[in-house]
């Protein structure tokens, strides 16, 4: 990891920076993702009010609509659940714990992806053998299913008193153990490529050991896709993790992600309080579209390295 | 062909074998079968007599293969949660998912092609500029959003069409329809489309990327410099090369459909499969869990090695490839 840095610094001074910058579509889901995060990591000093806290909730102000509508108060701008939480707070703390699900996920999958890509890519044989078939048989099924069953198998193991402690943990693995293969499959062909290079004959020659030519050779120079797969992924994940927390097997309505605040709002869609379940759809809706938008052009923008 | 088919079977049967493995261990291994089946009052008596009845105290491997065995003759025991037999519940949502998923398959083909035709056709038009929009949007605007908003606006604003349940259902004995009734048919069209639209715009996608890619092949060139009408040439040469591999990916979708029904079951109330498993997963009904793993997984197997024979049946060169023997 000590050359991690420089990686870093070389992967902005290429070319790649000219080609954000002429990208609008690029630098706008940048900045809204970057507000978005600024957003879910200060929610609890910049959200107006604590919606967990019940000293701070006045049951007067419940199903209040939102600020420009009729009957609407400034002090809630996006209106009021039946508990009189504030939507727009309910909506940053939500979209803190999407996120911290969407990156642990991620980092979960990508770790484990890479890792195992780079074991069956470099030692081959049987690990390969194993390895891949598991990963066909992961991939002919939707993610979906696959996060449910997991998500099943996890919460069926757990005692059910702990279930509600363990949400965040559960789902961050059922999402990261259903995602890793791409990764994995990823990282596993250029592997195999790179390791017939001349430099790593070189290496082997000066008698470097296995695991340091895999970490300190081989790793650095496949690492370049896993970038856009977790970009891309990161996306899938909040949608994953929304979608569990929406069937109710996932984060409980007392630690609300986006998913569970629209799940609770969909029970009173009838009522005609529309603006509990419009509002955080809406922020669901652009955060995965400004992941996908800025995914969709860093793929493009490293394609030559894809193909 | 005769061994590729022998080739695929054996692949088939292989990954249900390997699903049937991790349903067994899922039933063996997740919570206790006894304290779930028996009342919370049962003697240890009981217990011991019910543990020899279900034939636990056998060595796993004896367990396993009469799983298995039972599970080919789709016998999966008895729900935890409704105390009936898992196959009875599956058979009975099985008609309500069935009918779901054959409309919105046919919505989605049936919209996806010609506009993805059209889009590919007319490249700079402004209908097929906003079809991309809608098609991003489309990809992540996740579908139960869609669902509520569909709800939002045809039941709940207008109060046009219904948003939970079936309707009226005709009951055929072993089969029942909302086909045949008016409530039974409007109740379909809500969430039908919500399943569709994901579909659609994918197959859109694909059409259009497919026949962009077509239309710059050198066939298509001489077939132009030939004077051949354009008709002709988009919708005989070019349509026909653009559809196998959309066919591909359709028969893969369709599982997806299956899966992605669990959602759209859950948004409108629709009594089918996806909705009794996620009751199950929300409450660790375990063979209701493994029967419906098992069900799908077999559904999807059967799907992916049709669609491949067919691609095969389809595709001439991968035959000439597979059989270079005969010199084709």
């Amino acid at each position: 990891m000590s050359n991690f840095m420089p990686m870093l610094y070389a992967f902005w001074d290429s070319d790649i920076t000219y080609s954000f910058r002429k990208s609008r579509v690029a630098v706008i889901s940048a900045l809204v993702l970057l507000a978005m995060f600024l957003t879910a990591i200060f929610a609890p000093s910049l959200a107006p009010q604590n919606p967990f806290d019940i000293a701070e909730l006045d049951l007067f102000d419940s199903e209040l609509p939102p600020a420009w509508v009729e009957g609407g108060s400034t002090a809630y701008l996006l209106g009021t659940d039946t508990q009189a939480r504030d939507v727009l707070s309910s909506i940053m703390h939500g979209m803190r714990i999407s996120l911290l699900v969407g990156f642990a996920s991620v980092i979960l999958a990508a770790v484990m992806g890479v890792t195992l890509g780079l074991l069956g890519g470099f030692l081959g044989g049987i690990v390969d053998a194993v390895l891949m078939r598991i990963a066909d048989v992961l991939l002919s099924f939707p993610p979906i299913l696959v996060a449910l069953l997991i998500n099943g198998i996890l919460r069926g193991a757990l005692p059910s008193s702990a279930q509600a402690e363990s949400a965040l943990i559960v789902l961050i693995l059922s999402i990261g153990l259903t995602n890793w293969v791409q990764y994995a499959r990823t990282v596993r062909g250029s592997t195999m490529v790179e390791r017939r290079k001349e430099y790593i004959e070189a290496a082997r020659t000066l008698g470097t050991g296995k695991v340091a030519i895999m970490m300190k050779h081989i790793l650095p120079n496949v690492l370049g896709p896993v970038l856009v797969i977790a970009t891309i992924n990161l996306g899938m994940a909040v949608l994953t993790e929304a979608t569990l927390s929406f069937l109710g097997v996932g984060m409980p309505p007392t630690q609300p992600s986006l998913g569970t605040l629209i799940q609770i709002g969909n029970e009173f869609l009838f009522s005609g309080i529309w603006w509990v379940v419009v509002f955080p759809a809406a922020a669901l809706a652009i955060l995965v579209l400004a992941v996908n938008l800025l995914g969709d052009w860093l793929r493009d923008a490293l394609n030559p390295k894809l193909r | 062909m005769f061994a590729f088919l022998i080739r695929r079977i054996i692949q088939a049967a292989l990954v249900m074998l390997v699903v049937a493995s991790i349903a067994f261990l899922m039933f063996r291994f997740l919570g206790d079968p006894i304290s779930n089946l028996l009342p919370e009052d049962a003697t240890v008596q009981d217990r011991t007599e019910m543990r020899e009845k279900m034939g636990l105290n056998d060595p796993v491997l004896v367990q396993y293969g009469r799983f298995i065995v039972d599970a080919a003759q789709g016998d999966f025991g008895q729900s935890y949660r409704n105390n009936r037999p898992v196959s009875d519940l599956l058979a009975e949502r099985f008609p309500a998912t069935a009918e779901l998923v054959l409309v919105a398959a046919s919505l989605a083909l049936a919209l996806g092609i010609p506009l993805g035709i059209y889009t590919a056709l007319n490249p700079r038009g402004w209908l097929s500029q906003g079809l991309q929009v809608i098609s991003l949007l489309g990809i992540s605007v996740p579908t139960f959003v869609t669902g509520i908003l569909l709800i939002l606006v045809f039941s709940v604003s207008l109060g046009w069409l219904p948003s939970f349940g079936r309707g009226t259902v005709v009951d055929l004995g072993w089969w029942t329809t909302g086909f045949l009734t008016v409530s039974g048919l409007k109740a379909l069209i809500l969430p039908a489309i919500m399943l569709a639209l994901f579909q659609m715009t994918l197959i859109m996608r694909l059409v259009r990327a497919e026949m962009l890619e077509v239309l710059r092949a050198d066939y298509i060139k001489f077939a132009k410099a030939r004077g051949i009408p354009n008709r002709m040439l988009h919708f005989k040469y070019a349509l026909k090369n653009t559809l196998i591999p959309v066919m591909t990916i359709f028969g893969l979708q369709l599982g997806g459909l299956i899966a992605f029904a669990i959602i759209t079951e859950t948004v409108f109330q629709w009594p089918g499969m996806g909705f009794l498993f996620i009751q199950a997963v929300n409450f660790t009904d375990v063979p209701v869990m493994a029967a419906y793993l098992v069900l799908v997984s077999f559904i999807f197997v059967v799907i992916n090695t049709l669609v491949d024979l067919l691609y095969n049946v389809a595709d001439p060169r991968l035959r000439a490839e597979r059989t270079p023997a005969r010199g084709v």
